[in-house]
């Protein structure tokens, strides 16, 4: 009690689901080096998730700096990483039957895809510069390695490299910008320091500020693909294994806007009148391009990757406006996306293990034929496509409702109009599995085999994918038309947002 | 009691979904009657002297003031009665076509879906509510035309149908971002966010406001009705889509359009609708002349009612931007009668080629001789179409004349020659099928009593609506009263 040294004290309970995910990595690591222990790697990292998300939902109340203010456990990180952790146990269950985890060793694949679940969760927490960098790494140098893991197919390796190299000049472009705030702040760290910082200097409109910012922007922009540095997204996603694509398409975004929130609306509030015109700008961009070019795609995960960006675009908006109901907007809109995004690359996966392909052509007819990929994909894509009664449409009117109120009516007219021309493909894969009959076996020339698993379960009986694709099928209609429970969920980030602007 | 009218079609659709596939029909046609039972009997306890009546409010999302408010007044009773009563002979015209193919199930589900979106339209008092089962309506017939939709010489019927898609979605997104900028901008700042129409109507919306946001609404109700020059998709997909659903498409989603100005644009934004009168009046002219000029250069059945539609939904518009109770009575009558004259005439389309093998009028002709009842049937749907005194139309178009000729007597006599016009497309239609010789080969049988049991009550309400047309008249004018108001309180 009179030692000279006082450690920081730790709320270990708030810091309980981190300390879930590390000792759920640890033990997984441990059944890589102990054979006959490798059948329980998957158990044990849905075990750590399942661990980590009670934990969640016991602190679900707590508002709190942890570390000495390094981290903070609020409505914005709690709801954050629960949506990631359902994000990484599905992830977790669609690869459990999948070629990629099976050669790059199942432990292997599940450790890493366990950290960078950690990562994810820390950087909803994230509250001063080091942590939001540190986290940022931790979630993505494992992604970069996931995304390479079906080594038979040039195309994964390609990607896992190509989103190494365009992810590391986005985390280098990031930490660039956050030594400018660190200067321009006055030798801060804290987001409500540098917020201080900011005003009490009077640097607010200093030109090596806005530069940090513009890069911390574009940093950050790389990471949830928002265009025009997106250019990785369509080839990761179509040559990472469709079980990380699903994963990393939900996930790191969720991460990536938890940070953007607590960063732009916290940190750099004093800046808003600076920054919300380039990130508008950026949202537009992004909108038109994502559209765009999803239009000409072929493969499904390649679209669904354009889509991804385009959606990024949509998001962006909750944040520009800056206020707690476009966080609210912003929550709302990703728990929908990552339960479209889930039931879509689900049903994808069913399809690829039956036929070997990810064309959209090869859809054909799945309406007759296969009614657990065609139900999931369509509802997925008129959610995508913001249609009633999906959480996608409701998702878009608090958007735009949360747009309208700052007045930004011109910022909600562009995301109408980037959806209007979304409709054409998102609805170009429903109509191909509804309105044709079945396409002959290998009709199409593109039963390539690449993705073929024949033997084993037919996937249409895997309850590890099945549960999981109906689940969030039902939750997109479900909160289409009883939305007040997600809403009310969604809105303790915006709730958390608030406490701490005041 | 409009819970159950409102969700009872979609009820039975799940069902549907879950019997048998040759029985599904059976469930498919029980709720589209039971569901016309339920609105008959509301209709039957409406107080015509009353205001918003069946009142149903709860909060759906509190947060944001949107509730899930539901009721009846003037305006929208008799668009729910057309609305119960069109399904009721598509869904048997369906039955006794096998229209669903080898997807009998999906085929009733996606049509009573689309009963249930209509019907919510009709019955929403919450701006938002509004929108979406709006939004919602689209998406049942979108399956419904792709999937059982024909393809057609140039254009598959996924082609049309996503062309469809996309221009009333354009519109209907466009009304999204205009309904929530409503309730942010109604009424002062700080007082809460609500959607309840009536509480919209009361707050009011400041006049720079009401300029955008009008035109964001008007896109999205001249996409749906179509009015000229947004009716692009419409010759696509009236020849892609299967008759029974086409049939309630034309009669009644058409309606939601016109409808929306009477409750939603007229009474929030009435500075803005005077504002744009003229300019609305004159699109709605256009309507008319295009529709009946182009409906009788054409020789396809379905497109000829698709663009005498264009020219009765112009009618309609004519009489809404009237801006005065006649105009709105006209139109809001027209609108029952429009729909309830369409059904039977696609559906008899459809009875016209099965006997000649086309529903092109060229190779047509003859029947009359060998089917004269199906030829008085016919005719009856031809003359209640071109407003021959005696019939419900010419009741209505006199109303809305009279209501624009107060207005505006250049646009009211150029409107009128619509009229002329609609007599020379119905009447060529009428001759090209029933007189002439009988083509070769043609079945001339006469109409079975199935199918003279599907199409004739529709065609017995519309005259008795000739003959009474106080029955709808007497019950709308309180409301239509209201919906205008803020226009007569100005010229008096």
């Amino acid at each position: 009690m009179t030692g000279t040294f006082e450690a920081p004290t730790l709320d270990y309970a708030a810091l309980s689901p981190l300390i879930a995910l590390a000792v759920g990595l640890v033990a997984i690591v441990l059944t890589a080096v102990f054979r006959p222990l490798k059948r329980l790697a998957p158990g044990l990292a849905i075990l750590s998730m399942a661990v980590a998300a009670g934990c969640l939902v016991w602190q679900f109340g707590t508002e709190a700096d942890l570390v000495s203010g390094s981290l903070r456990i609020d409505g914005l990180s709690t709801t954050f990483s629960l949506l990631i952790l359902i994000a990484g146990i599905v992830a977790v269950l669609y690869a459990a039957g999948d070629i990629a985890g099976r050669q790059v060793g199942r432990p292997d694949f599940l450790a890493m895809l366990l950290s960078s679940v950690f990562g994810m969760v820390m950087l909803t927490m994230a509250n001063d510069l080091i942590i939001f960098f540190l986290a940022l790494e931790f979630f993505s140098i494992p992604l970069y390695v996931l995304c390479a893991t079906d080594l038979r197919r040039p195309g994964s390796l390609e990607a896992g490299l190509k989103y190494l190299i365009i992810g590391s000049l986005g985390s280098a472009t990031l930490l660039f910008g956050m030594a400018m705030i660190y200067g321009g702040s006055g030798g801060e760290v804290g987001f409500q320091a540098i917020a201080e910082g900011l005003t009490k200097g009077g640097v607010i409109s200093d030109s090596l500020v806005l530069f940090g910012i513009g890069m911390i922007t574009v940093g950050l922009a790389f990471k949830v693909s928002i265009a025009p540095f997106h250019q990785w997204t369509p080839d990761v996603y179509q040559g990472a294994p469709t079980p990380v694509t699903a994963f990393m398409s939900g996930a790191t975004k969720l991460a990536a806007f938890a940070v953007f929130a607590r960063f732009f609306l916290v940190a750099l509030a004093p800046e808003t009148d600076q920054w919300d015109v380039i990130l508008a700008v950026l949202a537009t961009l992004s909108i038109a391009i994502g559209n765009l070019g999803a239009l000409t795609q072929s493969s499904l995960k390649r679209m669904l990757g354009y889509s991804g960006v385009a959606q990024a675009g949509y998001m962006l908006a909750g944040i520009i406006v800056a206020t707690a109901d476009g966080v609210d907007a912003l929550t709302f809109y990703l728990a929908a996306y990552l339960a479209m995004n889930l039931a879509a690359f689900g049903a994808l996966i069913v399809h690829e293990r039956m036929t070997g392909s990810d064309s959209i052509a090869s859809l054909r007819g799945a309406g007759n034929s296969h009614r657990i990929v065609a139900w999931p994909m369509t509802i997925a894509m008129l959610g995508l496509a913001g249609l009633p009664p999906t959480a996608g449409f409701l998702g878009k009117v608090f958007l735009i409702e949360a747009l309208a109120d700052q007045n930004w009516v011109w910022l909600a007219i562009v995301i109408v109009i980037g959806t209007m021309l979304s409709l054409a493909y998102y609805l170009r894969v429903v109509a191909v599995m509804w309105t044709n009959d079945p396409a002959p076996q290998g009709e199409d020339g593109h039963i390539d085999g690449d993705l073929l698993v024949t033997g084993g379960t037919p996937p249409w009986k895997d309850l590890g994918l099945v549960v999981p694709i109906v689940i969030a099928s039902v939750a997109v209609i479900f909160f289409g038309i009883f939305p007040d429970p997600l809403y009310d969920f969604a809105s303790r980030a915006g709730d958390a947002i608030l406490s701490l602007t005041g | 009691m409009l819970s159950i009218l409102l969700w009872l079609p979609l009820a039975f659709g799940l069902v549907a979904l879950l019997v048998p596939a040759y029985r599904a029909w059976v469930v498919a046609l029980i709720g589209s009657v039971a569901t016309l039972v339920i609105a008959a009997v509301m209709a039957i306890g409406f107080d015509g002297s009353g205001g918003l009546q069946y009142v149903e409010k709860t909060p759906w999302i509190p947060d944001l003031g949107i509730s899930y408010a539901l009721g009846v007044d003037g305006i929208s009773i008799f668009l729910v009665l057309l609305t119960a009563l069109a399904w009721v002979p598509a869904v048997a015209f369906a039955a006794s076509r096998r229209a669903g193919g080898d997807r009998e199930r999906l085929f009733y589900f996606m049509l009573l879906l689309g009963e249930t979106a209509t019907l919510g339209a009709f019955l929403a008092q919450d701006l938002i509510l509004f929108v979406v089962f709006f939004d919602l309506m689209i998406v049942p017939f979108y399956f419904l035309f792709g999937i059982w939709g024909t393809d057609r010489e140039g254009i598959t019927a996924g082609a049309a149908t996503v062309k469809m898609l996309i221009f009333t979605l354009i519109g209907s997104l466009l009304m999204v971002v205009g309904a929530v900028s409503v309730g942010a901008f109604a009424g002062e700042p700080g007082t809460g966010l609500t959607y309840y129409i009536p509480d919209l109507i009361e707050r009011g919306l400041g006049e720079s406001y009401q300029n955008w946001i009008f035109w964001l609404f008007a896109a999205a109700f001249f996409v749906k009705m179509p009015a000229f020059p947004l009716h692009g998709w419409m010759p696509d997909a009236y020849r892609a889509a299967p008759l029974p659903a086409l049939a309630v498409f034309s009669a009644v989603l058409s309606k939601v359009g016109a409808y929306g100005f009477l409750r939603v644009v007229l009474p929030i934004m009435p500075d803005a609708a005077e504002l744009f009168q003229t300019a609305i009046l004159i699109f709605a002219v256009a309507s008319i002349i295009y529709g009946s000029v182009v409906a009788f250069t054409k020789l396809d059945l379905r497109l000829i009612i698709g663009f005498s539609s264009i020219a009765q939904l112009g009618f309609i518009t004519l009489g809404i931007f009237a801006l005065d109770e006649t105009g709105a009575n006209g139109a809001l009558f027209q609108m029952v009668n429009h729909g309830l004259v369409v059904v039977p005439a696609i559906l008899i389309v459809g009875l016209l080629a099965e006997r000649f093998g086309t529903e092109n009028i060229g190779p047509m002709g003859g029947l009359a001789k060998r089917a004269p009842i199906l030829a008085v049937i016919f005719l009856i749907a031809t003359m209640a179409t071109l407003a021959l005194p005696g019939s419900p139309n010419f009741i209505g178009e006199f109303l809305i004349l009279n209501g624009v000729f107060q207005t505006d007597v250049a646009i009211a006599i150029v409107a009128s020659s619509g009229v002329a016009l609609a007599a020379y497309y119905a009447l060529r239609m009428y001759q090209r099928t029933m007189h002439n010789p009988l083509p070769d080969g043609a079945d001339d049988r006469e109409i079975s009593l199935r199918d003279g049991l599907i199409v004739v009550p529709m065609l017995l309400v519309v005259v008795i609506l000739a003959f009474a047309p106080q029955i709808v008249l007497s019950d709308t004018a309180v409301a239509v009263e209201q919906a205008v108001a803020a226009f007569t309180e100005v010229t008096r």
